[in-house]
């Protein structure tokens, strides 16, 4: 019997509630970032670099400062010294301080153009932006580099001047924009080569793209006069911000309390601090509130992309369809500061198959952009588009069904990983035979232009710490406050696991995302997380709810609490048929008699289930314009167990949507000053309702041994399959193979053009 | 700083009498002003319609509009959507349908697919899809979206 069949029965999970924030979210009422209000407040404006590169000769503000209504001005010389300084970032790790400050608000040099110089607070936003004209900033222009592998050539114009690049986790005195070195290595790659009947090279290449979230960055900040420093932000983590500002403010943490709104959007993109600490900033210099809010143009500009990259792939394969070996070399944009996240690129590149002999080297590398941020399965998508094309081509050599290759090679419980850890179980192969049996696979596909691809993916999702506190009301429901800020649904997720576990239905629980006062550390949502690990902590909660209401029960009725049973919404003393309880009742009772009824839990689940999802695709290729049509698309994925499959569903199609925008049109284009042509909506171009058809679900169920319902974060891995999945279906719409993404009209044409 | 206007529109059905810059936008009127946050910001250039409202019937990028425009028109945001009897269909089935992720872009799709339905009552999906063009959605992928304004036409069909 395969885990898909062993169904537990459950009374909460597996069903669709509506989530308990909806009514605020479709009437407007919810508070999102930009729309805090504060008594007096005074609306901050931020001033950009223009240039690519260049030094910062000198900045004048005393012209903006005189000009009517404005309360402050603030650049890095207000901010504490970074230098020789490291800022921990919890479970994300150690980085220079200096990186985390100088992205806020930039001394010495600007790395990008848009890299925060100065902010303004005045009593309108439109005075506050009249006043960063009047800021003066002198610049000498530096050339810029724009490209990772420019920026790897030994002549190429450094960002930092003592960046030394990690060798293999040892510093050298290397100095370059390559920030660090890594491999993995495992196997004997030249005799797998040896062994193999085929072998097949190419370079793929990736754009810079953006996570797009339709909601800007926007922070409030009150600095009291007792130092007290209060921050509204939007945030995927309140902890982990309240631990960025305290560190580039240098205040203590317990002067800093973090208060997160409604997050319209994320992807990774929301970790990063940016105005967080410039309006904390300005409410010191002005003593009154400050809001600064992003407009589109700076979000494009100033804040994280995900990296562009470059990979070379080189694999080997036998007649019969074994891989045997396999050689990559990842190079990742860092953009103006180290941190690309190839790492996990690299561990993700050929996890969905079984491969005894590989090397993997993986590159970091600055580069005059933005800084990068995680953007949904960071890495992966950039990665595995070069397995998945490459494999492809093998299939079409082999005359190979690709997903009989897929399953052939696929990875399971116990195959070692390349970075030498075992897999648990894993549901790769469930994956890809649910696939291989689906409606969409089975069906045919006719007519001129028009072709099918498929693709894998898989993302290794993260575990980390997680605190909720629950409380029994008088009326036998709960109160469930959590640290994980909610982005897609997962209030609900949460709220549905507490339930599940005490014994209640979900419309029973009433989550609520607390402040950084009011629950235990949480990290980012992030990792696909989220339901994973914050719903492991509602589990627990729900089961030191239970523990206590029996026993209170057994005290009521002066039993043992052995003897008493709660089912049902009701507690029974399984000897004694007179005596029950239903749970508002005993909850009012214990309320009158100052019981108080509540759990403060706080886990670190180690046992994270990673997923595989497998995507199929059908377009049709005009060769005209080289537009690319999606006609029909659907996500196969193992989710472990779906607690709210409405939500599942819509992580696996948003995902998908986000990768098929990746795939066909979103990047960022550059002059040759290093000057970005394209930011904003209209020709950023992110895909509307009218691009797409529905985008249809398989949910495939292998439950994750680590938790409790056997949940796997689903989030993420959506995002990787589309950019090989729709490269394949062009390759067979129109026998064109295109090895870079976005796979525009143009370069569609263009690579059409080439064949003829 | 410019001289104020005054301006006299009805919003949500009440009337409002307002002073502005000329240079401020219906948008940042209505939230920075009037406090009617419901309608949010995306772009600030029509790109994204997570500003869209209703003017004089007529569905708009509120960030496109200049408040002065408003004179002595007819406004109605996301907060005027729900009446007397509670949520509108679009919000039911909304809620329903699972239509909504991060919710930042929610307002501006129910005001615009509700002036859609307004118009076409029994708008089919290609028209839903190419109605709603206009407003971005990064999350949902649209596809529980779009299922969620056929499934209101279905509901105010049956007089709900």
């Amino acid at each position: 019997m395969s885990p898909t069949e062993t169904k537990q029965e459950y009374q909460v999970i597996g069903k669709r509630p509506v989530r308990h924030d909806g009514v605020d979210k479709v009437t407007g009422r919810a508070v999102y970032g930009a729309d805090v209000q504060l008594p007096g407040m005074l609306y901050g404006k931020v001033l950009r670099s223009p240039h690519a590169h260049a030094r910062i000769k000198s900045i004048r503000t005393d012209k903006a400062m005189s000009l009517e209504g404005v309360k402050a001005v603030v650049t890095a010389a207000d901010l504490p010294d970074p230098e020789g300084r490291t800022a921990n970032l919890g479970e994300l790790g150690d980085v220079p301080l200096r990186n985390l400050t100088r992205n806020v608000l930039a001394s010495g040099k600007v790395l990008y153009q848009g890299h925060a110089i100065a902010a303004v607070a005045a009593t309108n936003p439109h005075l506050a932006e009249e006043a960063l004209d009047l800021i003066e900033v002198e610049y000498e222009v530096l050339p810029p580099v724009m490209d990772v592998l420019e920026a790897m050539k030994k002549d190429a114009p450094l960002l930092h001047e003592d960046l030394c690049t990690m060798e293999l986790g040892k510093k050298s005195d290397h100095h370059s924009n390559i920030a660090s070195h890594q491999t993995f290595r495992r196997g004997d790659v030249k005799a797998g080569f040896a062994s193999a009947d085929h072998i097949l090279e190419h370079e793929y290449r990736s754009a810079t793209v953006h996570q797009g979230y339709i909601e800007p960055h926007a922070a409030t900040a009150v600095w009291s006069a007792d130092g007290q420093v209060t921050l509204w932000c939007t945030t995927q983590g309140a902890f982990s911000m309240r631990a960025m500002v305290h560190q580039i403010l240098g205040i203590p943490v317990s002067k800093l309390k973090v208060i997160p709104t409604e997050i319209g959007g994320g992807f990774g993109g929301k970790i990063p601090s940016y105005g967080e600490p410039v309006a904390a900033l300005l409410a010191r210099k002005s003593r009154r509130p400050v809001k600064v809010v992003m407009d589109r143009t700076e979000v494009f500009m100033g804040t994280g992309p995900t990296s562009a990259s470059y990979v070379k792939l080189k694999m080997g394969v036998t007649r019969d369809g074994r891989i045997v070996a396999a050689e990559a070399m990842l190079a990742f944009e860092g953009g103006a500061y180290p941190g690309a996240i190839v790492g996990a690129g690299g561990l993700c590149l050929l996890a969905p198959y079984n491969i005894e002999n590989l090397v993997i080297d993986m590159y970091d590398v600055v580069v005059n952009k933005p800084k990068t941020a995680a953007y949904r399965a960071p890495g992966a998508p950039n990665a595995e588009h070069a397995t998945e094309a490459l494999i492809d081509e093998f299939c079409e050599l082999l005359k190979m069904d690709p997903l009989e290759f897929r399953l052939k090679n696929a990875s399971k419980e116990g195959d070692v990983q390349a970075n030498d850890v075992r897999f648990p179980r894993i549901g790769c192969i469930e994956t890809i035979e649910a696939a291989r049996a689906s409606d969409h696979y089975r069906s045919k596909l006719n007519g001129p232009n028009r072709g099918r691809g498929v693709a894998a993916g898989y993302w290794m999702n993260a575990g980390l710490t997680s605190s909720v506190m629950a409380r029994l009301n008088a009326d036998g429901t709960v109160t469930l406050n959590e640290g994980s800020t909610d982005i897609g649904g997962s209030r609900t997720s949460i709220a549905m696991q507490l339930a599940e576990s005490f014994g209640i239905r979900a419309e029973d629980v009433s989550p609520s995302v607390v402040d950084t006062d009011s629950v235990g550390y949480t990290e980012v949502t992030g990792g696909s997380r989220v339901t994973f690990a914050t719903g492991y902590a509602a589990y627990e909660a729900g089961q030191a709810l239970r523990r206590q209401v029996v026993e209170q029960a057994a005290k009521l009725w002066k039993v043992e609490p052995e003897r008493v049973l709660f089912e049902g919404g009701v507690l029974r003393d399984l000897d004694d048929a007179a005596k029950k309880i239903g749970l508002p009742e005993l909850a009012e009772t214990l309320a009158h008699r100052g019981v108080d009824i509540g759990a403060r839990i706080t886990v670190t689940p180690q046992k994270v289930g990673g997923v595989f999802g497998v995507h199929i695709a059908d377009v049709e290729v005009d060769p005209g314009t080289g537009k690319v049509t999606i006609l029909r698309y659907t996500v196969v994925q193992d989710v472990g167990k779906a607690i709210h499959p409405s939500y599942v569903e819509g992580q696996m199609q948003g995902g998908a949507v986000q990768g098929i925008g990746w795939a066909l049109n979103e990047e960022y284009v550059y002059n040759q000053e290093g000057k970005m042509l394209n930011a904003s909506f209209l020709d950023y171009r992110m895909p509307t309702s009218l691009d797409l058809p529905m985008i249809e679900t398989i949910i495939v169920e292998v439950p994750n041994p680590g938790h409790p319902y056997g949940v796997r974060g689903v989030g993420e891995v959506p995002i990787v399959p589309p950019l090989a999945t729709v490269a394949n279906a062009i390759a067979h719409a129109v026998s064109v193979r295109l090895y870079e993404v976005p796979m525009s009209p143009p370069r569609v044409v263009k690579a059409m053009l080439a064949k003829k | 700083m410019p001289d104020k206007a005054r301006v006299r529109a009805t919003i949500n059905g009440e009337p409002a009498d307002f002073l502005c810059e000329p240079r401020q936008s219906l948008l940042e009127v209505l939230r920075e002003e009037l406090k009617l946050t419901g309608t949010k910001e995306g772009c600030n250039n029509g790109n994204c319609g997570a500003c869209n409202v209703l003017l004089n019937g007529l569905l708009v990028n509120s960030c496109l509009v200049l408040a002065v425009e408003a004179d002595g028109a007819k406004v109605e945001t996301i907060e005027g959507v729900m009446g007397p009897q509670g949520l509108h269909p679009l919000q039911t089935a909304f809620l329903e349908n699972a239509a909504l992720q991060c919710g930042i872009c929610t307002p501006g799709f129910i005001v615009a697919a509700k002036a859609l339905l307004e118009r076409k009552p029994k708008a089919t999906e290609a028209e839903i899809r190419h109605w709603c063009a206009g407003n971005l959605c990064r999350c949902t992928g649209y596809d529980k979206i779009v299922r969620a304004v056929l499934d209101a036409e279905t509901r105010m069909g049956e007089g709900q």
